[in-house]
């Protein structure tokens, strides 16, 4: 645990002293500290291209009366910094009212443990482990003409400081390890990229040669991706195979039920709570508290212990994802959804696992099903529009299906669906649900959070794909 | 305050000296400091203001072609001691690359043009929540608006790069941005636009009447959209859409892309890619410029670059790792582009409606669809559907797909090429792309 104080002019006394005051006529706020490393270790090109390590230390000073936020941060832990925050505050919300909520929900369970990544391994067997990757996959195929390889570790310390002085703290590890292929044939270019993390030591993830099968896999999407044929281009039916497919759930439903959106009215879904919004047997959670997960979270970054919430039950709008703030403008409690990127970011609404839970039909079933349409196994990245509900994927790994069977390959394109709707539209549900393999970053109001989703394959009926084949 | 240029010269030489001290042969450091002041309006009440002060360092070592880096934002001379050890630790033990060193020193900057990139103005946040008053109460003056959101960003910068070649320079700059999201609701449907404006100095961002009337047209007019069907169609690209293919086109000449292979535009050196009355420019001299600049991020000297003349592409942006790897000089363009822009077509805006009698015109695109290995594109978008130069109806739910190589050599601009942004381009019309709809 990072001591924020001992080597600051700022006691933690000091501290407390500054928070309470500057809080006393709020509704919410807190300060939150942060103390983070983070290295990322890159082979690209047949060499090692870089090695990064950053550290990072800073504090965000946060004051919230009614609807109002007042953010200050700096990542000067000093006296001065932190009362020049305080007057800052101050001056935003002098003619705002409220009153300070002090409970905070408390739980003992953690979700990951106490370790740094980035320590735990040396640089030296970080540095091997590349160069294995990238001679592995140049003997395995002369069509591999470009590999890149890269550790991210990170390690954050937080400590939550509020009015009256309750301190609130955790420790978050969290790694990634990505593998990227070009293979070239015949004149033609293709990618496979693939990746595997979460909140573990690397060699969690890496024991028995693990890395191995990541470089398999990116080579197989690349492979198929050789083969593959332009993609038809209008309306038709899609199966989305299990897994990191779930992104769509993530864009399309996901941001819609977040709580900041439902309270301004801005997202698509504000007035549906209670109505059915999904198909009968469509079930969505999103969870924290999944051992060891890249958007589990044993606290959010107000302190608040995370849960299992559930957003859409058996077709029907339970539950909007909350942090304090939004919680208390709408009369309902937080759901421990509350986080941002580091120090320099206001706290958001925001997803962690976000997952569509198995249903009882097979893959199999669904293709055969399908006259003309589309198998999506793999996606790049997704954006959706809160307000108009639509939203976009792009496939990264996709087949067309003809007359029930499997056919080509065929090439990236963008899927584009209306939110609100394309959950009525799912018409199978897998009994095969999966976890991503803890890859996803999700972005809102420029900051990044790590995140998880998970699903079963499902059949949605009807999906505009927007590929070049008319 | 902005920290001085003495303040972050001396930490750069701390840095440098220590660096050299414990035995790096070379090494290289960027000191930043930051400050910048938001404050947020939500349908006409204060929603939030925000206030920002960073340090940021980083340092490049190098022990002969060994290299690595470290970034911090904690300045303390204990700190530093700490990482620039570790760094240097690090370093020995990274394996050799031929291609490592600091730029040549005959290519970095020498002089400096005066650019007129930073205002001191300072705007007291009571200043901004008036400008942002005037704004949502002309953005809301239309009952269809029901929703509204914007900011005013008042953003002050400056930074020293310097390297064991004895480079030191640095400078000021500054950004005013004012900003407005409004959402518009009628009984078919909840649309959203925006409309900002960016600038070095305070007295040149639109005012907030302005500002509110474009948002506020623009959100209205999206109303009630249809989906379209299926078809090959000529697709025009607001400029604000348009600047986008640039961003694309740049990616796709990086040196790392192009060294690495990993580019559709690899080996098309003095080859057409472009009509031949297309070209682009890189120009980092513009005066009050928001992409101007005197150096790139290695203190190598920028210069104007004509990167495709008559449609022939004529260079790729070049750093020096790169350079060396590709055999080419730096062109000062590590870190990418600086003012990127396409010089006006012939026709007017309205003869470009005309040119097709039917075709899409494209407000914004979603997603992530360009690949820049295989030049494919495939993006989510909403716009209008244009008959005869005139808009008939909102379009949305549909995709529009091509391939960059076909889609550049179908590009015709407008003459109405603005600098609103540090990449701009006019108003662009591309033939023979796919819509997918109903």
């Amino acid at each position: 645990m990072s001591n924020f104080f001992d080597k600051s002019d700022l006691a933690r006394k000091d501290a407390e002293n500054i928070v309470s005051d500057t809080l006393k006529n709020c509704d919410d706020g807190e300060l939150y500290l942060e103390d983070s490393q983070s290295e990322s270790v890159v082979l690209d090109d047949n060499k090692i291209k870089s090695s990064n390590y950053s550290s990072d230390l800073g504090f965000g000073f946060r004051a919230v009366s009614n609807e109002v936020v007042a953010y200050s941060y700096s990542n000067e832990i000093s006296k001065d910094s932190l009362n020049s925050s305080a007057k800052n505050l101050q001056s935003t919300l002098k003619s705002i009212k409220g009153t300070y909520n002090n409970e905070i929900p408390k739980s003992n369970k953690k979700f990951y443990n106490d370790i740094n990544p980035i320590e735990q391994k040396t640089l030296n067997s970080k540095l091997e482990v590349l160069n294995k990757v990238n001679e592995y996959l140049r003997k395995k195929d002369r069509a591999v003409k470009q590999v890149t390889a890269n550790f991210l570790g990170e390690h954050k310390s937080i400590e939550i400081i509020r009015s009256g002085g309750e301190a609130i703290t955790d420790i978050r590890p969290l790694i990634r390890f990505n593998v990227s292929v070009m293979l070239e044939k015949d004149g033609r270019k293709e990618t496979g990229v693939y990746g595997i993390g979460g909140r573990q030591s690397y060699d969690d993830y890496l024991q028995n040669d693990n890395w191995k099968s990541v470089c398999e896999e990116a080579f197989r999407i690349a492979s198929v991706n050789l083969e593959s044929k332009p993609a038809p281009a209008g309306e038709m039916q899609v199966v989305l195979g299990p897994g990191w497919p779930a992104i769509l759930i993530h864009e399309a439903i996901g941001h819609g039920l977040e709580g900041d959106f439902n309270r301004k009215k801005t997202s698509a879904f504000h007035n549906l709570m209670g109505e059915k919004v999904a198909s009968e047997g469509v079930t969505i959670v999103d969870d924290g508290t999944i051992n060891n997960r890249r958007g589990s979270l044993t606290i959010d970054d107000e302190g608040t212990p995370t849960e299992r919430t559930v957003l859409i039950e058996n077709g029907i709008l339970k539950n909007f994802m909350q942090d304090r703030l939004n919680a208390r403008l709408m009369n309902t409690r937080s759901t421990g959804s509350g986080r941002r990127e580091n120090y320099r970011h206001v706290v958001l609404p925001r997803m962690r696992n976000t997952m569509m839970l198995s249903g009882k039909q097979t893959q199999d079933e669904m293709i055969k099903s399908v006259d003309k349409g589309i198998f999506a196994v793999s996606f790049g990245g997704g954006q959706v529009d809160i307000t108009s509900g639509k939203f976009v994927f792009n496939c990264t790994e996709a087949y067309e299906i003809v007359n029930g069977k499997i056919g080509s390959p065929i090439k990236g394109a963008t899927l584009i669906g209306d939110g609100p709707s394309i959950l009525k539209e799912v018409s199978m549900v897998g009994n095969d649900m999966m976890l991503d393999p803890g890859i996803g970053t999700c972005g809102k109001a420029g900051q990044g959070v790590p995140v998880g989703v998970a699903q079963p394959s499902i059949l949605i009926d009807k999906m505009t794909v927007g590929g070049t084949k008319l | 305050m902005i920290k001085d240029q003495d303040f972050l010269k001396d930490k750069a030489s701390y840095c440098l000296d220590l660096a050299k001290k414990i035995g790096a042969t070379d090494a290289s450091v960027t000191i930043g400091h930051s400050i910048s002041e938001t404050v947020n309006f939500r349908n006409k009440n204060l929603d939030e203001s925000n206030r920002s002060d960073g340090l940021a360092f980083s340092i490049d070592i190098y022990i002969d072609k060994k290299k690595s880096s470290i970034s911090s934002s904690n300045l303390l001379d204990e700190n530093l001691n700490t990482l620039i050890e570790k760094c240097y630790e690090t370093t020995k033990i990274t394996p050799d690359d031929a291609f490592n060193s600091l730029p040549d020193k005959n290519l970095l900057a020498d002089s400096h043009k005066k650019l007129n990139i930073y205002d001191n103005t300072h705007i007291e946040n009571d200043k901004k929540i008036q400008y942002l008053k005037e704004l949502e109460n002309t953005v809301a003056e239309d009952k269809k608006i029901v929703n509204t959101e914007s900011s005013f960003t008042e953003k002050k910068s400056n930074f020293i790069l310097a390297n064991s070649d004895g480079f030191c320079s640095g400078y000021k700059t500054s950004s005013f941005t004012a900003s407005c999201v409004a959402v518009a609701k009628d009984e078919n449907s909840m649309e959203r636009d925006y409309e900002y404006t960016s600038k070095r100095y305070f007295d040149d961002i639109k005012d907030p009447q302005t500002l509110g009337k474009l948002a506020s047209h623009q959100t209205i007019r999206k109303l009630s959209p249809k989906k379209i069907g299926s078809e090959k169609l000529s697709v025009i690209f607001d400029k604000r859409i348009a600047k986008g293919m640039l961003s694309a086109f740049a990616s796709a000449i990086s040196s790392s892309a192009i060294a690495r292979g990993t580019s559709f535009l690899k080996d098309q050196i003095n080859k057409q890619i472009f009509s031949n009355s297309i070209n682009i420019i890189d120009k980092p001299d513009i005066i009050k410029g928001l992409g101007s600049k005197n150096f790139d991020s290695e203190g190598v000297k920028s210069e104007t670059l004509n990167l495709v003349k008559e449609g022939e592409l004529k260079n790729y942006l070049v750093d020096s790792y790169n350079g060396r790897k590709l055999n080419l000089q730096s062109n000062g363009r590590s870190g990418g582009t600086t003012n990127l822009y396409f010089e006006n077509g012939k026709q007017s805006y309205e003869e470009l409606l005309k040119i097709n009698s039917k075709c899409i015109y494209i407000t914004e695109t979603i997603g992530h669809g360009s690949n820049l290995v295989t030049g494919d594109y495939s993006v989510g978008a909403t716009g209008f559907l244009v008959e005869e130069g005139e808009f008939r109806y909102p379009i949305n739910e549909i995709t529009i797909a091509g391939n960059f190589k076909d889609m550049f050599k179908n590009i015709f601009l407008a003459n109405d090429l603005d600098f609103e942004y540090s990449t701009n381009s006019p108003t662009m019309l591309i033939e023979g792309m796919t819509v997918a709809g109903k």
